[in-house]
């Protein structure tokens, strides 16, 4: 990926071009400044997110998806810093920005659920509340505008707006996750970030809120940015799907094409580690072993321990990302740009092969 | 059906034909409020379940179903309210001697579902086991007791057994630690392993691993094991029978892929259309269900669904169902379903 | 959190296998004595508290190499000035200051860390034991545990220390002790009860173990920080008490300890007349040992807790050449 230029020529860019993303992350990088050294948790991430998208990203655990989350949306605290690429909203740089011109994107234009609403929201303060302070801090002062809008982000979202009053524990699980979807919604904002908000739910209230959303999505147009390990769940209603591996992306390209044919050892394999509720019972393998340590530097592919396809190379060569028929795949089976369906078996180098097919 | 091995080697008063673990109507209520309101939270009632020998059964349900209470009950760290739990014939509101106990939680020790929390992080992870050992086969020796404790870590998975017995628990993976917890609960050589949402807390790629594992245990150790979970998929990857437990209750009982390919209980299809499937064809069905588990206080009788099922007869609102055999080995609890009408709730 | 990494994969559905450790095995102790080692070097506050404590008990154990004079012999002139022949001059009585000063450590010494000691030994049994049991353990110990932290700890001191009269070491140790564990005990409380739920101890009641084994081998070894912490927070109490009971003369008078020293310079009025150093010298002396107890005891803190600890970012944010 090229590096970016200056920002004022691009924001001016961005003004002329006729469809603008809407969210445009350029080679992004965070590291966390450890004791026991830097880890770089987010390495050369690139995403764009169009109007109206619903873009899912999916990994496990370590691979970096809920830190670049918190590097797009500003959040980073700590030890941890954009140390690298960039990161355009609309055009305009979000990384450097005072508080003040930040807080003039956030919530109207841009907002985010977070994973756990007990975590996230207030416990002492009554949901109404809570609302009214997101809203005062936005600039609405109006108490009758506070309290209609209030009620009517509760009604989008299912809940009856009497329980406005009600405070965060007297809710349920699936009812808590409304309502900070409901105050993400408060502004219409044009793209709401989410980190698996589903996870603390069961199953059926997943699937109605997974619904919700998606329905809300459509009426009012906003784009998602959808966090989740859970690849299952997302599947069915995002657009395109990113798959991340210890800080980097494995695999992006539209849903359907990642699912019924995952280019990506790892997307193959996290594919995989879903038993199937119905059709024939497999014996399934899963992938064994760990996540590498992102702490040190790598020279081979970060899979390469845990690909049942590893060749001699991945051992010794970082892949690029490639492009293969409009999906983009961090991994040297597909080195040429061709969807190698050939490459099943460990030591056959690809490419060779691949050029012989007519 | 319920497979009934041959009578295996245990207790002089072990009922030879008895399954290997039965429950008779076991309840367990918590009283909650303050002095001024007392309530009371029904979370298990009238349950009877059977689990028989070399058998995975897994007991699947939303939180507040009760499935976890069923384990503590099990491994008794709560008693029952009411109803008794019979462990190859032996009730055990009978084994009230410090031995009795030792014996007991050797033969059904229990796996834990947090694999940060539920090993001690001061110690080696070879500290457990060891201790277990001492505490119920004190008849090993100490270089014995370590030579048992490779055997399991090698059973399960972790090897070299001896590097890693010297581990501590910071240096391992979620993975490997519930292994650890696997290996814990072998080194007693259980007959029924009580396995606690073993793999909810861990990474997806890590599941079928530990999934397969505890079938392996099944087959080549002769343990069964209750898979208590809320992801049905996964409990008809492993398991062989399958219990779905709704508020407190079971909703329905029988073999697993009976269950889920033929569910009788509008609670059962409903959970079964819940779960996303990535190979399926994507849907959104129009009408998605909203509701969510009740926490049983001071109920009422009639059926604890009815206000989620579309199908609720009048009987549902006064008549709490039982238990009734709709098929061969296939039980369910409901009025519609026993009634004889096809039931078709949600898609 | 390192994890280790996986040596070799052999094949699909292969189980995990538990990479060799960097380096030898070691046992026991000395891993934590290297990290130990490595957390007071990096931590300022540790250093500065630790190298205090340090010079303090070499002072304690080998008080003779420093001071040759014999701290109660009152053979000198009264009530020099500092000299080459006396560092801080002399007392009234006749006596070499810095010579008391240093032999006074010894005393004051083993009453810190005999107090730390025994008042963490039993806060811990009480604290501990409450939480766990619960009940009506909980209950008669909290109200134990509670009306002794209500009394007003000095008044208590004096009455029991002027009933027993010529307080020497062993009966301050004692008295510092009884009336001290409450108020860690209240603590070791609130952290045991935290860690009640864990699931590893259910894990080891589930396996049959004893609630004594339990208490003693599974629940307080993981309290390990707070333990250091109240045995500092106690060590700093008896400084403090200690040296205040033996200054208004309830400890033996003629014992050597700076608490006495104040006691003599006060009795011999050494502010009114001008021989600063007598008080000065013991009062610096308690600051500086308490200062170390309480400099560690933050430090601790912050070790044990990577959320307290000042951020220092090595590198600075680059921009996208």
């Amino acid at each position: 990926m090229s590096s970016v230029p200056a920002e004022a020529s691009r924001a001016a860019d961005r003004a002329a071009a006729a469809n603008a993303a809407m969210l445009e992350v350029r080679d992004l990088t965070v590291t966390y400044a450890l004791e026991r050294g830097t880890v770089t948790a987010v390495d050369r991430v690139s995403l764009d997110v169009e109007p109206r998208e619903f873009v899912g990203i999916v990994g496990e655990s370590g691979c970096g998806k809920s830190t670049l989350l918190f590097a797009i949306a500003n959040l980073l605290g700590g030890p941890a810093a954009i140390t690298g690429g960039s990161v355009l909203f609309k055009g305009r740089s979000l990384v450097g920005l005072t508080d003040s011109q930040l807080a003039a994107v956030r919530w109207k234009d841009l907002s985010v659920v977070m994973q756990s609403a007990m975590n996230a929201l207030n416990p002492v303060m009554s949901i109404g509340a809570q609302f009214k302070d997101a809203m005062r801090a936005h600039g609405t002062t109006s108490r009758q505008e506070i309290a209609d809008r209030s009620a009517e982000v509760l009604k989008m979202v299912g809940i009856d707006p009497a329980h406005l009053k009600s405070y965060p524990h007297q809710l349920s699980g699936g009812m808590r996750q409304r309502s900070m979807i409901a105050m993400a919604m408060l502004f219409t904002p044009d793209l709401i970030i989410m980190d698996e908000p589903t996870s603390a739910l069961d199953v059926v209230a997943q699937r109605s809120l997974m619904a919700q959303i998606k329905d809300l999505q459509e009426q009012f147009g906003f784009a998602v940015v959808f966090v989740t390990h859970d690849m299952s769940l997302v599947s069915h209603y995002s657009d395109r799907l990113m798959v991340m591996y210890a800080g980097q992306v494995a695999e992006l390209g539209r849903t359907r094409d990642v699912f019924d044919d995952p280019l990506h050892p790892y997307s193959a394999g996290l594919l995989e580690a879903f038993p199937s509720i119905r059709g024939p019972k497999v014996r399934l393998t899963g992938i064994p072993g760990s996540p590498p340590d992102l702490s040190r530097e790598y020279e081979s592919c970060r899979f390469a321990p845990r690909c049942p396809q590893v060749m001699e190379r991945c051992k010794t060569t970082p892949p690029d990302l490639y492009q293969v028929e409009g999906r983009l795949v961090r991994c040297l089976l597909h080195e040429d740009g061709r969807n190698s369906a050939v490459a099943e078996g460990a030591a056959a180098p690809a490419a060779e092969d691949v050029r012989s097919e007519p | 059906m319920t497979e009934q091995a041959a009578a295996s080697p245990g207790p002089i008063t072990a009922d030879a034909a008895a399954p290997l673990l039965r429950t008779d109507r076991l309840s367990k209520h918590f009283k909650i409020g303050n002095a001024l309101s007392r309530k009371t939270l029904h979370a298990v009632d009238e349950v009877s379940l059977t689990i028989g020998e070399r058998q995975i059964v897994a007991l699947a349900g939303e939180s507040g179903s009760g499935k976890s209470t069923i384990a503590r009950l099990l491994a008794r760290i709560y008693t029952p309210t009411g109803g008794e739990i019979y462990f190859q014939g032996t009730p055990l509101s009978h084994m009230r001697s410090r031995g009795d106990r030792l014996r007991y939680s050797s033969d059904a020790p229990m796996v834990f579902q947090d694999p940060f929390a539920s090993i001690n992080p001061v110690f080696r992870i070879s500290h457990g086991v060891l201790r277990a050992l001492k505490l119920h086969r004190p008849e090993l020796s100490p270089d014995e007791r370590y030579a048992e404790a490779r055997r399991v870590f090698e059973v399960v998975g972790l090897t070299p057994a001896d590097q890693a017995l010297q581990r501590y628990p910071h240096e391992l993976s979620g993975g490997q630690r519930q292994r650890v917890g696997f290996a814990q609960a072998l080194a007693m050589r259980p007959k029924l392993i009580i396995a606690d949402e073993p793999v909810s807390m861990l990474d997806v790629s890590i599941r079928i691993g530990l999934l397969n594992l505890m079938a392996q245990l099944r087959d080549e150790q002769g343990v069964s094991i209750l898979y208590i979970t809320h992801d049905i998929a996964s409990a008809r990857y492993v398991a062989d029978r399958l219990i779905v437990m709704y508020a407190g209750q079971i909703a329905e009982a029988g073999p697993v892929e009976e269950v889920l390919g033929n569910p009788r209980h509008p609670y059962t299809q409903l959970l079964v259309s819940a779960v996303p499937d990535p190979r399926a064809e994507p849907h959104i069905g129009a009408e998605t269900d909203r509701g969510e588990p009740p926490k049983v206080i001071d109920p009422t009788p009639g059926c604890r669904f009815r206000w989620r099922c579309p199908l609720a007869i009048d009987i549902c609102q006064t008549v709490t169902p039982e238990l009734a055999q709709l098929a061969p080995d296939h039980d369910a609890a409901c009025h519609v379903a026993q009634s004889g009408a096809e039931v078709r709730a949600f898609s | 959190m390192a994890m280790m990494p996986v040596s070799t994969t052999t094949g699909p559905g292969a189980p995990p296998e538990v990479a060799p450790a960097p380096g030898p095995a070691r046992r026991g102790a000395r891993p934590a004595l290297s990290r130990i080692l490595r957390a007071v070097r990096s931590n300022r506050k540790a250093t500065v508290g630790t190298a205090l404590l340090v010079i303090f008990i070499l002072l304690a154990l080998f008080p003779g190499v420093i001071a040759h004079d014999n701290p109660s012999a009152e053979i000198y002139q009264r009530s020099l000035g500092p000299s080459g022949a006396h560092l801080l001059g002399t007392t009234a009585l006749g006596q070499d200051i810095f010579a008391q000063a240093i032999w006074g450590t010894r005393q004051v010494l083993i009453i810190a860390i005999g107090v730390g000691l025994f008042s963490t030994a039993i806060a811990v049994v009480i604290g501990v034991a409450a939480a766990y049991l619960g009940g009506w353990w909980d209950g008669g110990l909290s109200l134990l545990t509670d009306v002794l932290l209500v009394i007003p700890l000095f008044p208590l001191l004096i009455v029991i220390a002027t009933y027993v009269q010529n307080a020497g070491t062993l009966v301050l140790v004692v008295v510092l002790t009884l009336t001290g564990w409450s108020y860690t005990a209240r603590q070791l409380r609130a952290q045991a009860l935290s860690l009640r739920n864990r699931d590893f101890l259910e894990a080891a009641r589930v396996r049959g173990e004893r609630r004594f084994y339990i208490i003693m081998v599974e629940i307080i070894p993981t309290m390990t920080s707070l333990l250091v912490a109240s045995f500092l927070t106690n060590a700093l109490y008896a400084v403090l008490f200690g040296s205040s009971l033996q200054f208004i003369g309830l400890g033996d008078p003629n014992s050597n300890s700076w608490g006495t020293m104040l006691y003599w310079a006060e009795n011999n009025e050494a502010l009114q007349t001008g021989q600063y150093l007598w008080t000065i010298v013991p009062g610096v002396l308690i600051l500086l040992l308490g200062a170390s107890f309480a400099l560690i005891n933050y430090a601790f803190d912050e070790i044990g807790n990577p959320a307290l600890r000042p951020v220092r970012r090595k590198t600075r944010v680059k921009r996208a050449s």
